[in-house]
């Protein structure tokens, strides 16, 4: 096992089940998450995209266990060991290293306490310091992510969408975390605002180092700040590589499909898009072999039956993919949409 | 020269609220031609729904009305003043639905879940047109059929819980076409969808545009969907036009400070430079001093004169309201 790993997820799986009837038994399951495995290195980005229903923000929540996995293994390095977070009866000591930044910054926080007391709760319930330095800590804290430190007695619906962000930044930052798992963290901001808190992420990282999972659906988001991507369908890794490798060389269909979807901010640039048919599959009941070849329009005989498994690509480090066809095909990536016409 | 289909001059909604009268559209002016799509930028809050809204009288009621301006539709060489029109009168009756509709953002909320597709779609129809039931129901099927819904002869019977995302958007750009409208309204029409579906939707209107002529004012805060579906695009920022120009031309060389920063907020693919964001956030509308320029506090081109009066609009057919382009004081 490499030394660098702070995040090790081996097969996470998370079965929602249906339960229907007076009784409610169990129907059948919805496979949120099935059998997703990657890990991440200290101090790197890894993002996560995928539409809607794809499972991405299940995969964080199980990651700090708000979930219950149904299988699979997550391994966390605390002090120099891999812990499997699945074995520990209680994550109150592991939650210090490992911090949620939310989607919503209207009802993440809550707006009966003070910013104060909100990002001092941690060091409350973990019993650090006194009074005093939680005060000075709280202080502290503002100031990095952009705020005033007078600010500390006011309570959340005093400040703007953005300022609230940077209050949950503040808060997942409190506990000197080694991982940060940020769930759409700018998706309810404005653009202006938006670019702020991108800023404010990347400048944080390279002041202390830690690891984030940054999930999004925005696809010119998640490129900006990660170092590594993963493309998650009907909750399994369809692709996961570097970052540029992703958007200038993919070797999924379905990576294929999301990039020549991007609206693109330069006019002009549309000739020659294929949108992509269909919708995604009902999660229930989904399609025998690879998920995604009803809508695939690569898709041969072998996709409907054989479930393709991720593989490395041979020759390339790190970049692994899940399907059948991929070695055969000469898939477009954005860049190169681009470049075409210009 | 094309032709003008809308304009709409100094137009001012206002809504009486208790903290204040709330000047929600203060004083927009635009011109929408016959074919053309307009796209209409800016950040919640900065009035480009309420600009829609006013268009068919729509406003939120009881506290909002138009307090000054006018909207004039031209409809075969007569021209209406909208603003004029009595909101549930028999004129804006015949107009709204029929010569102008509108797809909203949130296709679950907007559609009636207690009716069919069907029937809301023929709805229209019945009210505008001289309709029997087999006919209208045959016009359904074909519109279904149009936007690309699979098995429309059954589907005219589905509730909208029974449809996905993406088809009830589709069902509801049938809703808007059944009429054959000249002027489609689009309020982020695909902000609620995944961005593979969103790329079906935008396809689509642009081949129902060709197919129908009709002209569409295009709203989103994305300026992605906008390079891709606006020939010309109009910038607003609490309440007020800033920008107006062709998109090539503003994505080119944006010229007022707010525009080039939403630029520069953007992330680019294949560009890992540290964005650029605009310092602060939207300021409070109520509060402000209404004689400065409502940019001036985050601009990081302000000069004193932006906090003591309001700049006028500069330019023509391309033009932005920002002291900048103050030609006559550079003379000087």
């Amino acid at each position: 096992m490499e030394e660098d790993l702070i995040l090790d997820v081996e097969n996470l799986k998370k079965y929602f089940p249906i339960k229907e009837g007076i009784l409610k038994r169990i129907q059948g399951y919805i496979k949120a998450v099935d059998d997703v495995s990657f890990s991440i290195k200290d101090g790197e980005t890894l993002g996560l995209v995928g539409e809607s229903g794809c499972g991405k923000t299940t995969t964080g929540r199980c990651i700090i266990r708000l979930f219950e996995p149904t299988g699979g293994s997550i391994k966390l390095r605390v002090n120099g060991e891999m812990v499997d977070l699945m074995e520990l009866d209680d994550m109150k000591a592991i939650r210090r290293k490992l911090q949620y930044i939310f989607q919503d910054p209207f009802s993440s926080l809550d707006s009966r306490m003070s910013v104060r007391d909100i990002i001092a709760e941690g060091y409350k319930i973990h019993n650090i310091g006194t009074r005093k330095e939680r005060t000075e800590n709280v202080q502290e804290l503002l100031e990095r992510v952009g705020l005033r430190s007078y600010q500390m007695n006011r309570y959340p619906h005093e400040f703007s969408g953005g300022q609230r962000q940077r209050i949950g930044v503040a808060r997942a930052l409190a506990l000197n975390p080694d991982l940060i798992i940020c769930d759409e963290p700018v998706s309810a901001l404005d653009v202006s605002v938006q670019a702020q808190v991108i800023n404010l992420l990347r400048d944080l990282q390279e002041e202390s180092g830690f690891a984030y999972l940054f999930i999004a659906h925005d696809l010119s988001v998640v490129e900006h700040i990660s170092d590594r991507v993963m493309v998650m369908y009907l909750g399994k890794v369809v692709e996961m590589t570097s970052s540029d490798e992703l958007y200038t060389n993919p070797q999924h269909p379905y990576t294929e499909a999301l990039m020549q979807a991007i609206p693109s901010p330069e006019p002009g640039v549309t000739t020659g898009r294929v949108p992509l048919s269909g919708d995604v599959p009902d999660p229930s009941d989904p399609p025998a072999g690879c998920n995604f070849h009803p809508r695939c329009s690569y898709a041969r005989d072998i996709c409907s039956e054989e479930e393709p498994e991720l593989m490395q690509i041979s020759g390339k480090e790190r970049h692994f993919h899940a399907c059948h066809l991929a070695e055969e095909l000469d898939l477009k990536g954005y860049t190169l949409r681009k470049e075409e016409t210009v | 020269m094309a032709e003008t289909l809308m304009e709409l001059v100094d137009l001012k909604t206002y809504f009486d609220n208790e903290d204040g009268l709330l000047r929600a559209v203060d004083g927009v002016s635009f011109e929408i031609e016959k074919g053309e799509t307009l796209g209409l930028v800016g950040e919640s809050g900065c009035g480009k729904s309420v600009t829609a809204l006013s268009t068919i009288r729509l406003i939120p009621q009881p506290r909002g009305y138009i307090a000054e301006g006018e909207i004039n539709y031209h409809r075969n060489g007569e021209v209406i003043d909208i603003s004029k029109l009595k909101r549930h009168g028999k004129k804006m009756r015949s107009l709204r639905g029929n010569d102008i509709a509108i797809i909203f953002q949130e296709p679950m909320t907007s559609l009636n879940p207690v009716y069919t597709i069907g029937e809301q779609i023929t709805e229209g129809i019945f009210i505008h047109q001289d309709a029997d039931k087999k006919s209208a129901l045959n016009r359904a099927v074909e519109m279904l059929k149009k936007v690309g819904i699979s098995a429309p002869e059954s589907r005219i019977h589905s509730y909208p819980h029974e449809l996905s995302g993406g088809q009830r958007q589709r069902a509801m750009i049938a809703i808007a076409l059944a009429c054959d409208p000249n002027f489609l309204i689009a309020d982020e029409p695909t902000t609620a969808l995944d961005v593979t579906i969103e790329a079906q939707i935008l396809e689509l209107m642009r081949d129902l545009q060709s197919e129908f002529g009709m002209s569409i004012l295009f709203i989103t805060h994305d300026l992605g969907v906008i390079g891709e579906m606006a020939e010309r695009m109009v910038v607003m920022y609490t309440g007020k036009v800033v920008e107006t120009g062709d998109t090539d031309e503003v994505f080119k060389e944006p010229l007022h400070p707010y525009t080039q920063g939403l630029m520069s907020s953007i992330p680019r693919i294949g560009s890992k430079e540290r964005l650029i964001p605009i310092k602060g956030s939207v300021p409070n509308i109520l509060t402000l001093d209404q004689d400065q320029c409502y940019f001036a506090s985050r601009c990081p081109e302000v000069m004193d004169i932006c906090y003591e009066k309001e700049p006028p609009v500069f330019g023509e057919e391309r033009n932005t309201k920002c002291w900048l382009y103050d030609t006559k004081e550079e003379a000087v």
